[in-house]
């Protein structure tokens, strides 16, 4: 196997005596969807912000096509290659969608401070580029008629999509989506479901995701990490990972040994 | 009701949208062109405060009304600004040189200041502003030296080149063009990522951040534009009114530059001049108001002050986005007359923004 894009070892921190991620491994390979699922608490959002670099690791390490992703500054990880949308969606309230989607492409910004304040040629040109972009990304997630409207009236579905477009827009290596279905409905996780697949297969972006939905799951991932308490359970394909008896105790709770579930005390 | 059919992205990007935009915008700078020869002395000298407050209110805006970052000490940065111009006219450096001066020095002091803006936010940066302003006003008060102190100082007409602007409709070009070149440089920040980015810092640092913006260069960055804008008002704000005092630059003028952006619209720059406008004549209406009231209320000596905390919580409670916003409302009313509707500006509540991650 070729060297995976991302790759996590022993990953661990702890905010004070919470243990939130306890010692977990993964690589994430090339062109695959890879999902974090478990219950609330599990820790998978807690993954993201390591890699996203809002959280220092207590220990452990991350590797990114083989730069170690912990030396990074958190701002200097979307120029590695690395998008992310938020579980609660972080977008700029009070822009218009296509000035979310610009930010998007900042970190390929090719202007100075000067440059922009004399709006040269250059600048225009950047400009003119960006929105090339943008409108790529538009009319790949149907975004056209919400273009210039403001994300503070926009529905919850549409805000959705456009957190995914913006983090496109950044053309990422890797896409960290957290919980891309919760809040829309049947239809809108379909699209949602038909969107990942072709942004792996059309776009060639690897995506890791977290994900409730057992039915978008299976569907769209290739590989599946169960997680529990900020502990590793399972890994496997999606079919492998739902079978696995410490998964379905996870979630369901056993019915003869409830004690197995709390972390014993250390 | 206007459409505009868009056929190409550089429509986007130029500043100005339509034909009907053209024809307004041309016509008042026609009309500010002309503007010596319809007014009066008076009104031209007001006009000329309304100029050069809208410096300063760019300045502000841009980092209050874009960036989301608060001052209550923006009057320290006029009166650098302010007290560097004079004492470099008194040295006889020619006027442009001295105004650079003045608007790097004010820039410089912005970025010492800023740097506290990257560890506190909120009312707490408020409150490091506000302490700030007040060593300021201390600093310009005891270093008489230089400042003169709270004798004052007074200020040399502008003049380079063997050629001194001493009357009222020379400098009134000068600040007109200062102006227009100011407005110009916010307008196309804001239209190319440096605006964008503050603009993302201003709704949301955490995914500004993983967007790849660095945080502490343009929070930095915003705060260094701001000053140096300050300052160059400052700047000719000191030719203006030609004598320097440090209680010119408390707290009182903070807050009149604050209550300029709220009251003209926070994150539009039309609401600096319509803020710029407010903050010159309501001191005139409220004089000539004053002839109207009964005595005991009309001659105290607080009635301005009054006045101008009523009109700001009145703002902030019933038209947050300012006499901007409602412009715009009117506006629209107008063009889509008679559709309008009374919940056509209201925004929805945004319950959905996390704030797990402050």
């Amino acid at each position: 196997m070729s060297e995976a894009l991302l790759s996590a070892r022993d990953l661990t921190v702890r905010f004070g005596g919470l243990v939130a991620v306890n010692k977990v491994s993964f690589d994430v390979q090339r062109g695959e969807v890879f999902t974090l699922i478990g219950p609330n608490g599990a820790g998978k959002t807690t993954v993201f912000n390591l890699i996203s670099r809002i959280y220092q690791p207590t220990a452990g390490g991350i590797r990114f096509e083989g730069e170690d992703l912990i030396a990074q500054p958190p701002h200097a990880v979307a120029a590695l290659g690395i998008a992310r949308t938020f579980q609660n969606i972080e977008l700029f309230e009070f822009a218009s969608v296509l000035q979310n989607l610009l930010i998007g492409t900042h970190t390929h910004r090719r202007t100075n401070l000067w440059q922009d304040m004399l709006f040269t040629g250059a600048a225009r040109k950047a400009e003119l580029h960006a929105r090339r972009k943008a409108e790529e990304v538009i009319d790949f997630l149907g975004l056209q008629r919400h273009r210039d409207s403001m994300v503070a009236g926009l529905p919850y579905g549409v805000r959705k999509v456009v957190e995914l477009a913006r983090a496109l827009c950044a053309e990422p290596k890797l896409l960290l989506l957290d919980e891309p279905s919760s809040g829309l409905n049947v239809e809108e996780t379909e699209d949602m479901a038909f969107w990942i697949e072709d942004i792996q297969s059309d776009l060639g972006i690897t995506v890791l995701m977290v994900e409730h939905d057992m039915s978008l799951v299976s569907k769209v991932s290739d590989r599946v990490l169960a997680m529990n308490q900020g502990e590793v359970l399972a890994l496997g394909s999606p079919a492998e990972v739902q079978a696995h008896p410490g998964v379905i105790e996870a979630y369901l709770g056993s019915t003869d040994d409830l004690s197995s579930l709390r972390r014993q005390p250390a | 009701m206007r459409f505009i059919f868009k056929t190409d992205y550089d429509q986007d990007i130029r500043l100005v949208k339509h034909g009907g935009q053209a024809f307004w915008y041309g016509l008042l700078g026609v009309a500010l062109l002309l503007a010596p020869w319809l007014l009066s002395e008076y009104l031209l000298a007001q006009l000329i405060f309304v100029l050069i407050y809208a410096v300063v209110g760019l300045g502000l805006m841009l980092l209050a009304g874009f960036t989301g970052q608060f001052s209550i000490g923006h009057a320290a940065f006029l009166g650098v600004g302010a007290y560097t111009q004079a004492v470099l006219a008194a040295a006889g450096w020619p006027f442009p040189l001295a105004l650079a001066c003045a608007a790097t020095l004010s820039a410089i002091v912005g970025i010492v200041v800023g740097l506290p803006a990257l560890r506190v936010k909120g009312i707490y940066l408020g409150i490091a502003t506000l302490a700030f302003g007040f060593i300021v006003e201390e600093g310009m008060a005891r270093w008489e030296s230089v400042t003169g102190g709270n004798a004052g100082l007074h200020v040399k007409d502008p003049s380079f080149f063997g050629w001194t602007l001493n009357t009222n409709v020379e400098f009134y070009f000068l600040c007109l063009a200062v102006t227009v070149l100011a407005t110009l440089t916010i307008l196309n920040l804001l239209r190319s990522p440096t605006g964008r980015a503050f603009v993302a810092i201003r709704d949301s640092e955490i995914s500004a951040q993983s967007m790849g913006i660095h945080l502490a260069r343009y929070k930095t960055m915003s705060f260094a534009l701001s000053a140096g804008l300050a300052g160059l008002g400052g700047a000719l704000y000191a030719h203006k009114i030609k004598f320097l005092s440090p209680e010119q630059f408390s707290i009182i003028q903070s807050i009149d530059l604050l209550l300029m952006v709220v009251v003209g619209g926070l994150g539009s720059v039309h609401g600096v001049f319509f803020g710029a406008i407010f903050l010159i004549t309501m001191p005139q209406l409220i004089a000539i108001g004053k002839d109207y009231l009964p005595e005991s209320v009309g001659q105290s000596p607080g009635l301005q002050l009054v006045v101008y905390g009523a009109v700001l919580v009145a703002f902030v409670m019933f038209e947050p986005h300012g006499l901007y916003g409602r412009w715009l409302k009117i506006r629209t009313y107008l063009q889509i007359f008679p559709f309008y509707r009374a919940g056509m500006f209201k925004r929805q509540k945004a319950f959905q923004k996390s704030d797990r991650l402050k």
